[in-house]
């Protein structure tokens, strides 16, 4: 479930009392309407005003039977009234909001031109960043290897980066082992599995012998996903297919030139290969495992120790701009916000596709799926073990490896957790959850299970 | 005479140009097969699949383009896209540094080797391991060790602009002839007045046409360099503009570096005709 799911959606379960979880009866929810941080708000100003006031209600009244009191004789917009009297409400929110002053205000930060760095992108054009007090240059990069180095050589602050690629970085996995971090993930879906035209008949990956592949890059979800799902079909990636690491935008050309017979590659690059008349989409990467992470926002743990409140700061923003992305409204003012050549320079018309869902799919057909990318920055630990255990299933960490350790150091659930309540939204209230990949379930704490439960793995 | 075989030449020349874009023109036309499909889903899909159009664009889309490329070539809309012109002067600038940190280093250098046999049979197997390098290939070394993407740029420019230089520079010295300097001994003149009064200018030649090789290399390798780094340049332009497929930007960008590499050269070129001698 979406952190940002409407709390007065009938599908959500109301096991503990009211929606947001905290009150034991939907009647007292109502009664603290006052501390707003439960209900759905509409714009951030309110949502950091309801913090303040929650947490000065409950200065002046440290007793909660004698504020529920108070608020039941005297109803809460009256309440609200009379505090504000006295206590200068709009300026505690006001500081409340800017949080401790950035150390560093000028910041760079490196992005791929996918759909992915959506809320990263976005954040500019829109004013993200400039609302949490920072002046943010996003750059266009060519590369994932380039992002990782600039990254590592502090030309960029914070950066966009497929979400096992800081965990690779932080184990030394193809760079020198750095420290990074992920305070967020920046998506969830997003991607698929586009194949040439002239397969339009080889829908079954059993007839996939021999066929290639294009991946972004080795330590991204999309190499993992394939993997994934030609092994369930009973095809051994790395000896009966071939997987190649292929920058996104040479996919479309390459495709084009038969030079590959598809690929899993990021949004917009699916869809443009479709737009393009190339491809078609055999599958989005949700039917594989819906809710998997994509991107993350990544930065080193030396920026996050010299400068933490420049990185609570971005954290806010990139938190406040996935927040607004996730709402389906809001979806065709991004495409048209992050298409010009600035930012992911794509037609329109192929962002609006990608971001709301309705899309043709190459084979004549309109279809719908309203989550087909979503956005959700919660950093799941449990996301970060699952990735670790395919690491280890094809080979690329070699020996024994401790999953829960690297996946909280490298995942900070716990900080973001803190953030996101700051900021009055409602955070999960553990990082490990068990999900279902194709059906087959991942617990978390038994990762060393889970790998050995594959029949098709890298022996080593 | 001479005159008339220019215009010639001159009018064969755009013969052959309007032969090109004429068959360009007609290669790429619409093939006006549009694909039956539902309107809805046609609203959605490019035009390349729709109206049959090709993937390649004629000669009037880049026209068009161009144009509007020049009309306005220095604006600048932020970090990631600006101006053909700014593009190109980034571009141009790296190659001025990397090229002029090579002269620097180069033509010193050759000189001492040309006039010392010593160095030059002891320094000959670096040089020769070091010259067929491709300057990209120390990109990644670059990068990992000077930390900065830029002067990583200006650095493989050094390194490939700087072969051609030192080996023509080391011939031309060496190449002198032996009666000058026998002459310039006779009449006892000092060894820093020797080699900038004889050896330096009969070697004046030599030393250009490196220099001229090597500045068409470093225009060469930029496009390729800017497009592994990119942030700016015309090889980041290129890249960007691949991004979104845009064939037609991409050959407008093939064209002003062909332009501007020609231009490079004949500058040199013209500077080497100044110190030709006759024999």
């Amino acid at each position: 479930m979406s952190t940002f799911d409407d709390p007065f959606d009938a599908d959500r379960s109301l096991q503990s009392g009211c929606v947001c979880g905290q009150h034991r009866s939907a009647g007292e929810h109502e009664q603290a309407a006052l501390a707003l941080r439960c209900e759905p708000v509409e714009s951030e100003e309110k949502r950091y005003q309801g913090v303040v006031a929650a947490t000065v209600m409950r200065a002046m009244f440290p007793q909660d039977v004698a504020r529920r009191a108070f608020l039941k004789s005297v109803g809460a917009s009256t309440a609200l009234a009379a505090l504000s009297q006295f206590f200068p409400l709009q300026t505690a929110t006001e500081v409340f909001a800017q949080a401790g002053a950035p150390e560093k205000k000028d910041l760079k930060v490196g992005f791929i031109p996918i759909t992915c760095a959506t809320p990263i992108i976005m954040a500019a054009p829109m004013g993200f960043y400039a609302r949490h007090g920072l002046n943010v240059e996003v750059v266009k990069t060519a590369g994932w290897a380039v992002i990782r180095d600039k990254t590592i050589n502090k030309e960029y602050d914070a950066a966009h980066m497929l979400a096992p690629m800081p965990i690779a970085i932080s184990l030394g996995l193809g760079a020198n082992a750095i420290p990074f971090a992920v305070p967020a993930i920046e998506n969830i879906n997003g991607q698929g599995i586009v194949l040439a035209t002239k397969h339009k008949d080889k829908r079954d990956p059993k007839d996939w012998k021999g066929m290639k592949f294009a991946i972004p890059f080795d330590y991204s979800m999309h190499n993992y996903l394939l993997r994934y799902y030609l092994a369930e079909h009973g095809l051994d990636p790395d000896t009966d297919v071939q997987l190649r690491s292929v920058p996104p935008p040479e996919m479309v050309a390459n495709l084009r030139a038969d030079n590959i017979d598809g690929f899993l590659a990021p949004d917009n690059i699916c869809q443009r290969a479709i737009y393009d008349g190339v491809g078609f989409m055999h599958l989005l990467s949700k039917e594989i495992w819906d809710g998997h992470p994509c991107c993350s926002f990544a930065a080193s743990r030396e920026f996050i120790t010299t400068a933490p409140n420049s990185f609570a700061a971005l954290t806010r923003a990139i938190v406040d701009a996935t927040a607004f992305a996730s709402k389906a409204e809001n979806r065709k003012q991004i495409a048209e916000a992050i298409a010009p050549a600035n930012y992911i320079n794509a037609p329109v018309t192929v962002l609006e596709q990608v971001l709301t869902g309705t899309y043709a799919d190459g084979l004549g057909g309109v279809k719908t799926d309203a989550k087909r990318v979503d956005f959700d920055p919660f950093p799941w630990q449990s996301f970060a073990v699952w990735m670790l255990t395919q690491m280890k299933r094809w080979g690329q960490i070699k020996g024994d490896v401790d999953y829960k350790a690297v996946a909280e150091q490298v995942y900070l659930a716990t900080d973001t957790k803190k953030l996101m309540t700051e900021m009055g939204l409602s955070p999960p209230a553990t990082a490990y959850k068990s999900f279902a990949v194709m059906g087959k379930n991942f617990d978390p704490a038994k990762p060393e299970d889970y790998v050995a439960s594959f029949k098709i793995r890298k022996s080593s | 005479m001479t005159s008339s075989l220019r215009l010639r030449a001159g009018l064969v020349s755009i013969v052959l140009l309007a032969a090109f874009l004429g068959i360009w023109h007609l290669a790429t036309r619409s093939a006006g097969t549009a694909a039956t499909m539902s309107p809805e889903y046609a609203k959605l899909m490019g035009l390349t699949a729709t109206q049959g159009k090709s993937a390649m664009p004629g000669p009037l889309d880049v026209g068009v383009k161009l144009w509007e490329h020049l009309r306005r070539p220095f604006y600048d809309n932020g970090p990631n896209d600006k101006g053909l012109g700014i593009q190109l002067a980034y571009s141009i600038a790296r190659v001025g540094t990397g090229y002029l940190l090579a002269v620097l280093v180069a033509i010193p250098l050759g000189f001492l080797i040309g006039m010392s046999p010593l160095l030059s049979k002891a320094l000959d197997p670096f040089i020769q391991v070091l010259k067929p390098i491709s300057p990209l290939a120390w990109m990644p070394l670059a990068l990992y060790t000077i930390k900065d993407s830029s002067i990583s740029a200006i650095f493989v420019i050094f390194i490939c602009s700087i072969w051609p230089m030192l080996l023509n520079t080391v011939f031309g010295v060496a190449s002198v002839r032996k009666e000058w300097i026998n002459v310039a001994r006779t009449l006892e003149v000092g060894t820093v007045r020797r080699a900038f009064t004889v050896i330096l200018p009969a070697a004046a030649p030599t030393i250009l046409t490196g220099m001229r090789i090597s500045i068409g290399i470093a225009w060469l390798v930029i496009v390729a360099a800017e497009m592994l780094v990119g942030g700016t340049g015309i090889g980041y332009f290129v890249w960007n503009e691949w991004n979104n497929l845009s064939i037609t930007n991409v050959i407008i960008a093939i064209l002003l570096i062909g332009i501007v590499g020609m231009l490079l050269d004949q500058i040199l070129a013209r500077f080497t005709r100044m110190v030709t001698f006759p024999e």
